[in-house]
């Protein structure tokens, strides 16, 4: 089956990229934004997605700083 | 002034000199080298400074012998996923997380730091540096605890000067485990003020364990241990400590 695992940095966490982005979307006419954080998204086939929790915590993120979604697509 | 080729040789000189003055039975360094490592063959330079020194390849469980462990800089299995999280999974890797379990002495530099923290060896994470940029220069480190098996040689030196370079070196752990770590005393070295460029929390440059046998570092010492490449020798004091720490111990 598919999965998505989206992580992102836990609040509270200075995230400069993040803060680039929104420092440079109003230099673009974009006004009115706030708040933004980038984060990244894996996305992968697994036979057993019971096995995508202890994945996230081993490997794909680190819980110390990250938090993440395992979403199944199909 | 002198020509380069001179000094380089009035040097050799007297390295051989020390080398002669030196004990016989040398104790040993072990250097790991993993894939996309850079900085392994300063780290075994200066470790050879002070002792003898071999390099371990990243596929290798036997650490042949080493008594001191360092995991030296670079981009480890390209730093793909974050900085340091792959190599943590490396044989030589397991052997050493092993070998720290067991009270042995282990340095990480720059991504041997973050390594030690994917490994959970060390408290905390490194993140991208708060100005985003790969930023190389010579850093002003505090010695906030000057009687560690990292540090003790400096004989009450109290500050360091040596490079930093790094895009992934802004320390970061929540504040319950900051305030344990300074009350254990793991904080030993922080930017001096104005030398914090990556934004680490509390100028926190270097941690140890609570154990305090393993020992990481953004900056560099391996990069300042000669006269003749920028002039500065504060980074051979870590690896005197650690020289020191291991004999005293096998002396115990």
């Amino acid at each position: 089956m598919r999965a998505r695992v989206l992580i992102r940095p836990k609040a509270g966490i200075l995230d400069p990229q993040g803060a680039a982005v929104e420092r440079a979307l109003p230099a673009l006419g974009f006004t009115g934004v706030a708040n933004v954080h980038v984060g990244r998204l894996v996305e992968l086939d697994v036979e057993d997605s019971s096995q995508l929790q202890s994945m996230c915590e081993r490997l794909l993120a680190n819980p110390l700083v990250e938090d993440y979604e395992i979403e199944i697509v199909n | 002034m002198q020509a380069g080729p001179k000094l380089w040789w009035v040097k050799a000189r007297s390295d051989n000199a020390e080398m002669r003055r030196a004990p016989a039975p040398q104790m040993k360094f072990g250097v790991l080298q993993l894939p996309g490592s850079c900085d392994e063959i300063d780290a075994l330079q200066a470790a050879r400074r002070v002792g003898d020194a071999e390099l371990i390849w990243h596929a290798e469980r036997d650490l042949r012998g080493a008594e001191a462990i360092v995991v030296p800089g670079g981009f480890s299995y390209g730093d793909y996923l974050r900085a340091g999280a792959i190599a943590r999974f490396s044989p030589a890797m397991e052997s050493v997380i092993e070998f720290a379990r067991d009270g042995g002495l282990v340095l990480g530099i720059c991504n041997g730091f973050q390594v030690l923290c994917e490994a959970h060896l060390l408290p905390g994470a490194l993140l991208p540096n708060a100005n985003l940029r790969f930023t190389f220069r010579q850093v002003e480190l505090d010695v906030v605890q000057p009687d560690t098996p990292f540090t003790r040689a400096g004989a009450g030196l109290a500050r360091l000067s040596i490079p930093a370079k790094h895009s992934w070196g802004r320390y970061y752990a929540d504040a319950p485990t900051l305030d344990e770590l300074e009350r254990r005393g793991q904080v030993v070295l922080r930017y001096a003020p104005g030398h914090n460029f990556n934004g680490s929390l509390r100028d926190i440059a270097g941690v140890t364990n609570e154990a305090g046998n393993v020992f990481g570092l953004m900056p560099h010492p391996e990069h300042a241990v000669d006269e003749l490449t920028g002039g500065f020798t504060d980074g051979l004091t870590i690896f005197q400590s650690m020289r020191l720490a291991v004999e005293e111990g096998a002396h115990v």
